[in-house]
């Protein structure tokens, strides 16, 4: 129990453990039948390695993990479409730190930076807005990446460019939304979840009320949960308390950050710049329906694909790239398969050598895995 | 970059844009405060916010503010943060403003 120590009220986490263990044997859950919970976001999986919460919960509970680290889920041929954009001659490209990393068919963004393209990690898409003012001869773009947490920053920073009338900025969009993967994922019929943890900073921007079909469709708990390790505990302990009265509900434990309906500004912000695309392409996923946004017409000036013509805008279709041999990504990131029963783990692909996104950023599972289970899961 | 870092919010430096001054873990970096300036601006001073990628996405309490603060460093987040922070500082060090610019 060495990792209880660290929390900083360990008595409570102890009594929560106790509390779940004992919701766990009253539903019979064991390690050969579990009850399997996802947490959606990456930032979970993040907190649950760094704290030992898989060890550390009744082994009746198996924590599944989801696609919700929003850079795993590129596939190759968007990072190959946003090293294209960044190889324009007069480009300065702009993007999160996540991204620098993720391997594309041939090169990283990191790797064609070494090669001479301007790309530039910045914090926010204010300062590639910034840069935009500065260098009126040269085309911005920023690669924009993240579910709900991160649209609204891009969407008003575009609502800003066309306010000041700035012409050389323009976005590479990537927003995708969280419910879609969420109905895919609970059409499978290989895919047996009993309920779920949702991102907690997800649903600071769009309130509770998205996930209601979880509960209504498919008789399915959800607890919104913050990221520190005794919310987590808690919203599990919420869970287990759902399965056991035979209640489907969406719960919200994150009720000092999470507004019942989100955040108004931010929601009008979205819907004002985007709209969902018919499709968009997850890795190892393909395409699923309108899990992706674009700018819609008013703002297409600022789509930096339909600006350069490449990816979703470009007049002879996107090219398709397989993924990397033998690398699991998409039964990864969907909780289909763990980390380390993927081929590739620890061989082919390690931290210095990611095949995959998974395996670069520390909301990914191989990430995870890598980092804080490398010894106990040797050990197994 | 999934994660909020909480700041206090220090001062309004422009006001036409909704942007104000926080303090983030003792950096001081300029911020949007749209999502949260459903009230007039004057009133987020002194406020803590929790902050996603340069916009101001939730006014919090102290309380609340600081535990967030201490898991996120327990996380690495905190850090990771501040980094990134202070590589968008160095992007936009490298290309300066025209001269009458506040860089
Ligand atoms: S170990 Fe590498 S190749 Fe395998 S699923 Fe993880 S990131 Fe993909």
């Amino acid at each position: 129990m060495r990792y209880v120590e660290e929390f900083r009220d360990p008595t409570k986490a102890r009594a929560l453990l106790k509390a779940i263990a004992r919701s766990a044997e009253t539903l019979g859950a064991s390690r050969a039948a579990p009850i399997r919970i996802m947490e959606i976001c990456g930032g979970h999986t993040h907190s649950i390695f760094r704290y030992g919460l898989d060890k550390l919960v009744h082994e009746g509970i198996e924590f599944i993990h989801g696609p919700g680290c929003p850079v795993c889920v590129l596939p190759r041929s968007r990072v190959d479409e946003a090293v294209a954009l960044a190889e324009r001659p007069g480009v300065i490209f702009t993007t999160f730190g996540d991204a620098m990393r993720v391997p594309g068919t041939s090169r990283s963004l990191l790797q064609a930076k070494a090669q001479g393209a301007d790309v530039r990690t910045v914090y926010s898409p204010l300062d590639a807005l910034e840069l935009a003012r500065r260098h009126p001869d040269r085309e911005v773009i920023f690669f924009g990446l993240g579910f709900e947490t991160t649209t609204p920053s891009t969407a008003l920073s575009v609502q800003q460019a066309a306010s000041e009338g700035l012409t050389n900025f323009s976005v590479f969009v990537n927003h995708i939304t969280v419910p879609p993967p969420l109905k895919a994922l609970l059409e499978d019929p290989h895919m047996l979840l009993d309920g779920f943890v949702g991102p907690g900073h997800v649903s600071m921007v769009i309130g509770t009320h998205p996930y209601d079909f979880i509960a209504r469709d498919y008789g399915k708990p959800l607890v919104v949960a913050g990221f520190e390790p005794l919310d987590l505990l808690q919203s599990v302990l919420m869970v287990l308390k759902q399965i056991r009265d035979g209640r489907a509900e969406i719960e919200n434990q994150y009720a000092r950050v999470v507004p019942e309906h989100g955040n108004p500004v931010s929601l009008a912000a979205i819907e004002a710049v985007y709209e969902p695309r018919p499709s968009f392409e997850w890795r190892g996923l393909g395409e699923i329906d309108a899990s992706g946004l674009r700018m819609r017409e008013a703002f297409r000036a600022f789509d930096a694909e339909a600006r350069f013509q490449v990816g979703y805008g470009a007049p002879q279709g996107r090219a398709q790239v397989p993924d990397p041999e033998g690398c699991a990504c998409g039964q990864v990131m969907t909780g289909r398969m763990k980390p380390t029963a993927c081929p590739q783990f620890g061989r082919g692909c390690t931290p210095d050598t990611p095949l995959g996104a998974l395996m670069v950023s520390s909301e990914g599972a191989c990430a995870a895995y890598w980092t804080y289970g490398g010894a106990r899961v040797a050990a197994e | 970059m999934c994660l909020g870092i909480p700041g206090q919010i220090i001062a309004i430096s422009d006001p036409a844009r909704q942007m104000g001054l926080a303090e983030i873990s003792g950096v001081r970096r300029e911020v949007s405060l749209a999502p949260v300036a459903d009230r007039p601006l004057d009133r987020l001073v002194g406020e803590w916010v929790l902050i996603h990628v340069g916009f101001a996405m939730a006014v919090i309490d102290a309380a609340e503010a600081a535990a967030t603060l201490e898991a996120l460093r327990e996380l690495g987040e905190a850090q990771e943060a501040l980094d990134q922070m202070a590589e968008g500082d160095r992007a936009l060090a490298a290309s300066p403003a025209p001269a009458e610019g506040a860089a």
